[in-house]
């Protein structure tokens, strides 16, 4: 065991956990956004709504995370039209890629959970709203969703959970995110054990404290 | 099209011995899981703390962990830790571990901690009347497992374990990192070669919705076979 490497790297770990987290909490933000979008597409009754929907999430949980980002970063590269337009300042990033590459495929898990969230409201909840004269859309809003954003938070947080490690793979298309600067560390110095104890405790923490912010949720949004 | 042809001139030869090598290593390492979830799915249950600590510890490690930092400590540390073993019994030359090897053993440690959950989820599911009759009956404690125990718990556990096998799938593309050649190395070298990386990596997702597509397919009908004999 070499206790000089884990005191060194420590620090290099701890500020590249900076990326990590951000890449994290931006990629939740919009997936959370995405998931609610494409959940409600999914109760829609036009049936090109619902079949694009369902397509999405589909795809999305059907390939591995990889494959997305290798698409968004190497692939979309190749289209010229692409390359010439605004959009590129953002795709010629690798930051943005794994942004994007992590809403989409958080958003496909966001909008399964509260699908199904939205199917477990019990019929009498809209029932008693409408029979209080309150109007569809501010059933919707004021009665499903926050039922549904409730009922979902158990499953939510193992979302957040995969998600975390799924930030990991920011470092194959060259990020320094926690993965990247102790993939560097081992194959600079060929100590993997010491490097994986920190980056390894890192990463446990930050699970234990997701674990944690969904317990205080869901304790404090007890029905 | 031309650039899927068997052949010389294409890759679809490649990326289909790249696809049976995704199979053959899903499949080694949701057994080696199975073996791993074996061990630890007993010291989750046992009556000891001590025993439980252990358990707890493989679990919450594996699902707390990004699955790539798994791989790369054991595919840097691999043949570091059996060359040290050798070097007890007197062997003191460089020694590599099969890539196949290596990244099976790491998606299963990983796919392990995934089933160890549910088979524990399944047997704490089972009515305690079950395991209280069956001791009444004065059946052996082997029988009593094997016999009562074993099958109720397959019933609660074969549509967990589905998500697990999806879960494994996929994360056998996470071993192309250490070079051994599966669908999304092989797209990798293609595409470099090809300079061609959309139609590739897209191919590499095509093949990896067909594989979700096909076993669940798969094991919708083995769980409908299945699910008839109670």
């Amino acid at each position: 065991m070499d206790i000089d490497l884990i005191i060194t790297s420590l620090p290099k770990l701890l500020s590249a956990s900076l990326i990590t987290l951000k890449l994290l909490l931006i990629s939740l933000i919009i997936g959370m956004f995405l998931g609610l979008f494409f959940a409600i597409c999914r109760m829609s009754k036009n049936i090109f709504i619902k079949q694009f929907a369902y397509g999405y999430s589909y795809i999305f949980r059907g390939t591995p995370l990889l494959v997305q980002i290798f698409i968004i970063y190497f692939g979309l590269a190749q289209l010229e039209w692409l390359k010439n337009s605004f959009l590129w300042i953002i795709l010629k990033d690798p930051y943005w890629c794994a942004i994007i590459a992590f809403s989409l495929n958080s958003g496909a898990y966001t909008s399964e959970i509260l699908r199904s969230a939205f199917q477990t409201i019990k019929p009498g909840m809209i029932e008693a709203g409408k029979s209080l004269g309150i109007s569809n859309k501010i059933i919707f809003y004021k009665i499903q969703i926050p039922i549904a954003i409730r009922q979902s938070l158990p499953a939510y947080g193992n979302e957040m959970i995969l998600m975390m490690k799924g930030t990991s793979l920011a470092s194959t298309v060259t990020l320094m995110d926690i993965t990247g600067v102790a993939q560097k560390i081992i194959s600079t110095t060929f100590k993997p054990i010491e490097v994986f104890i920190i980056a390894g405790s890192i990463y446990l923490f930050m699970t234990f404290c997701i674990n944690n912010l969904i317990k205080l949720l869901e304790k404090k949004y007890n029905f | 099209m031309e650039l899927l042809a068997f052949g010389k001139t294409g890759w679809g030869d490649e990326l289909f011995y790249a696809t049976l090598m995704t199979i053959a290593v899903s499949i080694t390492a949701m057994l080696i899981g199975f073996l791993f979830a074996l061990i630890f799915t007993p010291l989750k249950l046992s009556k000891y703390k001590f025993l439980n600590i252990f358990g707890n510890f493989y679990t919450t490690l594996i699902r707390g962990v990004p699955e790539l930092l798994v791989i790369y400590l054991l595919f840097f540390g691999g043949s570091g830790a059996v060359m040290y073993v050798a070097s007890i019994f007197g062997y003191f030359e460089y020694i590599e571990i099969n890539a196949f090897l290596i990244g099976s053993l790491a998606i299963g440690i990983i796919s392990g901690a995934y089933s160890t959950e549910v088979f524990r989820g399944a047997i704490k599911s089972i009515d305690k009347g079950q395991f209280e009759a069956a001791k009444v009956l004065g059946l052996s404690k082997f029988t009593r497992f094997y016999k009562i125990i074993f099958p109720q718990m397959l019933r609660f556990a074969i549509p967990n374990l589905s998500n697990v096998w999806q879960i494994t799938l996929k994360d056998t593309s996470l071993i192309s990192v250490t070079g051994l050649v599966e669908i999304m190395r092989q797209s990798r070298i293609a595409s470099a070669f090809t300079r061609d990386p959309l139609f590739f990596y897209s191919i590499a997702g095509l093949i990896f919705l067909i594989l979700t597509f096909l076993s669940m397919k798969l094991i919708n009908k083995f769980e409908a076979k299945y699910m008839n004999k109670f």
